[in-house]
C-alpha cells in the first residue's frame, strides 16, 4: 500500500476538478464523488498506517525522490514523497478529519446555491493538505503550503456576499502571506548556503556545517514564520478568529484540525535543524500566544469565536511543546486536538444548525434538545480540558511535564514560566470551555423562541461527531505514540557536541544525522554557540560518567512528568469547579464579577486590541505609505510619462512638418512637372497629317544630309 | 538613257507627290499624291534593276507595289467614302477625333 502513497493527494484533486467543471450537472451535485475520493484516501491512508504501525519501528522511513528538474546529469531541484511514522499520523488524521467533514457538510450545507462548488474547494483544501504532509523537501512543502493558504482563502470567504466573510477572507490570505514571507526568506537561507532543499540533503549539509551559527538560528526562525502565521501564532494569530466566517464544517477541518496544525507540522518536520536560540524563540512566541488567546477566550460570547481563540491557545501549547524540547508532546497533542477540536467546532456547526445564533447569551438548556451533540461536545471539553482518561490529558500534560523539565534544567530561572504559564493557562482552558458548555447546554433557555425550534441534527452530522468524540479518548494515543514519534537527532546541535559524546549519542543518531563525525570533529568551530544539549541533544559528556548524568537527566524527566500530572490535574479540576460555580450554581454572580473587573473585561473582549493597534500601525502605515507613493506615482512617475508624452507630439509636429512640405513637396513637384511638360509637349501632336508628312520628310533629309557629309 | 536621268525624274516625281501630301487638304488629292510617290519608287525600282544587275527582280517587285496601291488606293477610297457619309466632307484637317 505504501508504494501508492503517491496516489492519495491526486484523488481529491481529481475530484476537484471534475467537480469545479461539472459539478453543477452532476447527480447530487456531485458531493458523493468528493466523499468517495476523500474515502478511498482515508482507506489508503489506513493501510498506510497499517503497515508502518505493523512495523513498529521508530525510524521507519519510506522515502522515494524523483529528479524534477535536471541540469546535464545533476538533479537540481527533487520531487517525491516521505513517510515516517509522523506522515503516517498526520495522513491518517488528515484523511479522518477530511472525511467526517465532508459527510457533515452534506447536511449542513443542504441547500446552499453554491453546493457543488463548496465541495470543489473541500476537495483542493485536501489534495493541498495531504501533499503538505507528504512533501520531501522544503520547496513541496511551501508550494503546498501556499495552496493549503488559497483554499483557506476560498473556504473563509465561500459566502463572499457577506462583507465580513470576504474580508476575513482577504485578511487570513494577507496575514499569512506575513508569515510565509519569513518561510521563503528562510527557505533561501537554506537554499543559499545548502544549495539543496530536500529534508535529508539538508540536515546532512548543516551536519557537515555548511549552514551554522547566527545564520541557521536564522534560517530556523524564518522557517517558523511560516508556522506562525499558519498556525496563528502571536503577533499573526488575528486571521484565525475571523476567519470563523466561513462555514462551520470549514472551521472544523481547516481552523481547527489540520491547515493550522501545518504550522506545528513543519517545525516537527524539519525540527532538527533548529538551534537551541531558536527553540527558544518558538517556546516563547507559544508561550505568548498560548496565554493570550487563552485570556481573550474567556470574554467572547460567539461560540465560534471562543473555539477560536481555544484553537489559538492549543496551538500554542504544542508550538511551545515543540520549542521546550517536547517533540513527541507537541505532536500528540496535534493528534489529539486535532479529533476533539473537529468535534467542538462540528458540534458548534450543529448547535448554530439548530438555533440559527451564533451567540452563547442566546442559548442555554439545549441539553435536552440535542443530547447526541450535548454529550459528544461534552466529552471533546473533558478532553480540551484535560480530564485524566481523555485524550486531550494525555498529550497537555506531555507538553506540561517538557516544560517543567526544560524549566527543572535551565540555569535560567526565568524558564521556569513556560510551565508556570502553561499550567495557569491549562486552568483558564477548563474555565472558558465549561463557561461554553454551561451557557450552551446547561440552565433555563434564555431565548425561547430559538430554543423551542431547536431541533437534533439529521445522522450524517451527529455520526462524525460520535466518531470525532470516540477518537478523544486517551487509550487511541497512549503507548504507541510515544514509541513512534520520537524526537529525531539535532543536526544543530551535532557539530558542537565534544567527540566524546558525540560517540555516546551516535547509536541514536545513525538515522538523523548521517554526517560522520570524523568530519564535525575538524569542524568543531563552524558550530552554533554552546549547546543546552541537557535539553536539545543528547547529554553532554562531563569529565564524569555520561551514564550517571543520564540517569539524573531521567530521574528529573520523571519527577517533571509526575509533578506536572498531579498539578495539571488539579488546575483542570479548578478551572471546571470555578466554572461551574459562577455559571451553574450561582454562587459568584458573573455580572458583578464583569463589573467589578470592567476595564480587563472590556480589554479582553476587544481581543487586546490586536486589531485597533494593527489598523492603527501597520495597516495605517500602509496605508500611509499607500498614498505617499500614490502622490510619488501622480507627480513624479506620470510626470515623467506625460512629459515624454509631449516631447513626443513635439517632434511629431516636426516630422508632419516634413512630411507635409518636404515628402509631399517632392511627391507634387513631380507630378506638376509632368503635368506641366505634358501641357507643352502635347502641342507636338497637332492631328494635321501634313505636319507629321512634313516633319517626316524634314527628319529624311536631316538623315541624308548627316549621311552625305 | 542613262540611270542618273532616270533617278532625276524619281527624284521630281517623289518631290511633287511629297508636296501634293504636304500642302492638299482635300484627302482623295492627298491618296493621289501618295500614288506618285509609290510611281517613283517603282522608276527608282526598275531602273536600278534594269542598269545594275538585270535579274528582273525590280520589275518584279514594282508590279507587287502597283499591286498594293491599288489595294490601298481602294481601302483608303472606302474610308473616305465613309468619312464623307458621316461628316459631309473629305477634308483631313476635319478628321481630327482623335486628338487628344
Amino acid at each position: 500500500m505504501i508504494r501508492y502513497a503517491y496516489i492519495i493527494p491526486f484523488l481529491p484533486l481529481l475530484s476537484f476538478f471534475i467537480n469545479i467543471a461539472v459539478g453543477k450537472r452532476l447527480p447530487r451535485k456531485g458531493d458523493w464523488l468528493c466523499l468517495g475520493t476523500i474515502a478511498v484516501a482515508l482507506a489508503m491512508s489506513i493501510g498506510i498506517f497499517y503497515e508502518v504501525f505493523g512495523a513498529y519501528d521508530p525510524n521507519f522511513r519510506y522515502h522515494v525522490v524523483f529528479p524534477w528538474i535536471t541540469v546535464g546529469d545533476r538533479a537540481l531541484l527533487n520531487t517525491g514523497i516521505l513517510i515516517d511514522n509522523l506522515t503516517a499520523v498526520m495522513l491518517l488524521v488528515v484523511t479522518i478529519v477530511s472525511t467526517l467533514v465532508h459527510l457533515f457538510s452534506i447536511g449542513y450545507m443542504h441547500g446552499d446555491p453554491r453546493y457543488s462548488r463548496y465541495f470543489a474547494y473541500l476537495s483542493i483544501f485536501s489534495f493541498s493538505m495531504l501533499g503538505l504532509v507528504l512533501a520531501e523537501s522544503f520547496l513541496f512543502i511551501y508550494i503546498f503550503w501556499e495552496l493549503v493558504g488559497l483554499s483557506s482563502y476560498l473556504l473563509i470567504g465561500f459566502w463572499f456576499e457577506k462583507k465580513s466573510a470576504s474580508d476575513a477572507g482577504k485578511k487570513a490570505f494577507i496575514v499569512n502571506r506575513v508569515g510565509d514571507f519569513g518561510f521563503l526568506v528562510g527557505i533561501l537561507i537554506i537554499y543559499a548556503t545548502c544549495g539543496v532543499l530536500g529534508y535529508d540533503q539538508v540536515f546532512l549539509a548543516i551536519g557537515e556545517g555548511k549552514l551554522s551559527g547566527t545564520l541557521l538560528t536564522l534560517a530556523g526562525i524564518g522557517v517558523f514564520c511560516g508556522a506562525i502565521g499558519k498556525s496563528a501564532q502571536f503577533p499573526l494569530h488575528v486571521w484565525l478568529p475571523d476567519a470563523m466566517e466561513g462555514p462551520t464544517p470549514v472551521s472544523a477541518l481547516i481552523h481547527a484540525a489540520t491547515m493550522v496544525a501545518a504550522g506545528v507540522y513543519l517545525v516537527g518536520r524539519v525540527y532538527p535543524m533548529f538551534t537551541p536560540d531558536a527553540f527558544l524563540v518558538i517556546a516563547y512566541f507559544g508561550l505568548i500566544t498560548l496565554f493570550l488567546t487563552a485570556s481573550i477566550a474567556l470574554a467572547q460570547n460567539d461560540i465560534k469565536k471562543v473555539l477560536a481563540y481555544s484553537t489559538c491557545s492549543q496551538l500554542g501549547y504544542m508550538v511551545m511543546g515543540l520549542g521546550v524540547g517536547g517533540y513527541t508532546a507537541g505532536l500528540a497533542h496535534l493528534t489529539t486536538h486535532a479529533a476533539f477540536k473537529a468535534c467542538l467546532f462540528l458540534g458548534s456547526g450543529s448547535v448554530i444548525h439548530a438555533v440559527h445564533s451564533q451567540d452563547i447569551q442566546e442559548m442555554g438548556g439545549l441539553r435536552k434538545k440535542m443530547p447526541i451533540t450535548f454529550v459528544t461536545f461534552l466529552i471533546a471539553t473533558l478532553a480540551i480540558s484535560g480530564v485524566p482518561g481523555f485524550s486531550g490529558f494525555y498529550s497537555k500534560d506531555m507538553i506540561l511535564g517538557a516544560a517543567l523539565e526544560f524549566g527543572m534544567k535551565s540555569a535560567n530561572p526565568l524558564h521556569m514560566i513556560f510551565f508556570i504559564g502553561a499550567l495557569f493557562t491549562a486552568g483558564l482552558t477548563a474555565f472558558y470551555m465549561f463557561r461554553l458548555v454551561i451557557l450552551t447546554f446547561f440552565g433555563p433557555p434564555r431565548d425561547h423562541h430559538k430554543y423551542d425550534h431547536a431541533h437534533e441534527s439529521p445522522a450524517n452530522m451527529w455520526v462524525p461527531l460520535v466518531i470525532l468524540a470516540g477518537l478523544s479518548f486517551s487509550f487511541w494515543y497512549s503507548g504507541w505514540f510515544g514509541t513512534l514519534v520520537q524526537k529525531p537527532t539535532s543536526v544543530a546541535n551535532l557539530a558542537a557536541i565534544s567527540a566524546p559524546a558525540k560517540v555516546a549519542t551516535m547509536e541514536h543518531a545513525a538515522v538523523m544525522a548521517p554526517a560522520p563525525h570524523g568530519e564535525a570533529e575538524k569542524t568543531p568551530h563552524a558550530a552554533a554557540p554552546p549547546v543546552r544539549g541537557e535539553v536539545h541533544g543528547e547529554a553532554p559528556a562531563t569529565h564524569g560518567g555520561a551514564r550517571d548524568e543520564a540517569s539524573h537527566d531521567a530521574h528529573i524527566a520523571h519527577t517533571a512528568h509526575t509533578y506536572a500530572m498531579y498539578s495539571s490535574v488539579a488546575v483542570g479540576t479548578l478551572g471546571i469547579f470555578l466554572a461551574f460555580v459562577v455559571y451553574s450554581f450561582g454562587w459568584i454572580n458573573p455580572d458583578r464579577v464583569m463589573n467589578a473587573l470592567k476595564p480587563l473585561h472590556t480589554f479582553l473582549q476587544n481581543k487586546w486590541y490586536f486589531d485597533e493597534l494593527y489598523e492603527a500601525t501597520v495597516i495605517s502605515g500602509s496605508k500611509a505609505l499607500s498614498r505617499g507613493l500614490y502622490w510619488f506615482d501622480l507627480h513624479v512617475v506620470d510626470g515623467l510619462v506625460n512629459l515624454t508624452a509631449q516631447i513626443g507630439v513635439f517632434v511629431s509636429f516636426l516630422v508632419g512638418k516634413f512630411d507635409d512640405y518636404v515628402v509631399d513637396g517632392a511627391v507634387n513637384g513631380l507630378a506638376s512637372a509632368t503635368t506641366g511638360s505634358g501641357s507643352v509637349l502635347r502641342r507636338l501632336q497637332t492631328g494635321k497629317l501634313y505636319h507629321y508628312v512634313f516633319v517626316l520628310a524634314g527628319g529624311a533629309l536631316i538623315i541624308f544630309l548627316i549621311k552625305a557629309f | 538613257m542613262t540611270l542618273d536621268k532616270l533617278l532625276v525624274i524619281a527624284a521630281a516625281l517623289f518631290c511633287c507627290g511629297l508636296y501634293t501630301v504636304m500642302t492638299r487638304r482635300n484627302a482623295v488629292a492627298v491618296l493621289m499624291g501618295v500614288e506618285l510617290i509609290l510611281n517613283a519608287t517603282n522608276i527608282n525600282f526598275v531602273a536600278f534593276s534594269f542598269f545594275l544587275n538585270r535579274m528582273m527582280g525590280g520589275q518584279i517587285f514594282a508590279v507587287f507595289v502597283i499591286v498594293l496601291a491599288a489595294a490601298e488606293a481602294a481601302v483608303a477610297l472606302a474610308i473616305f467614302l465613309r468619312m464623307f457619309s458621316t461628316t459631309g466632307t473629305v477634308e483631313v484637317d476635319s478628321a481630327d477625333q482623335l486628338k487628344g
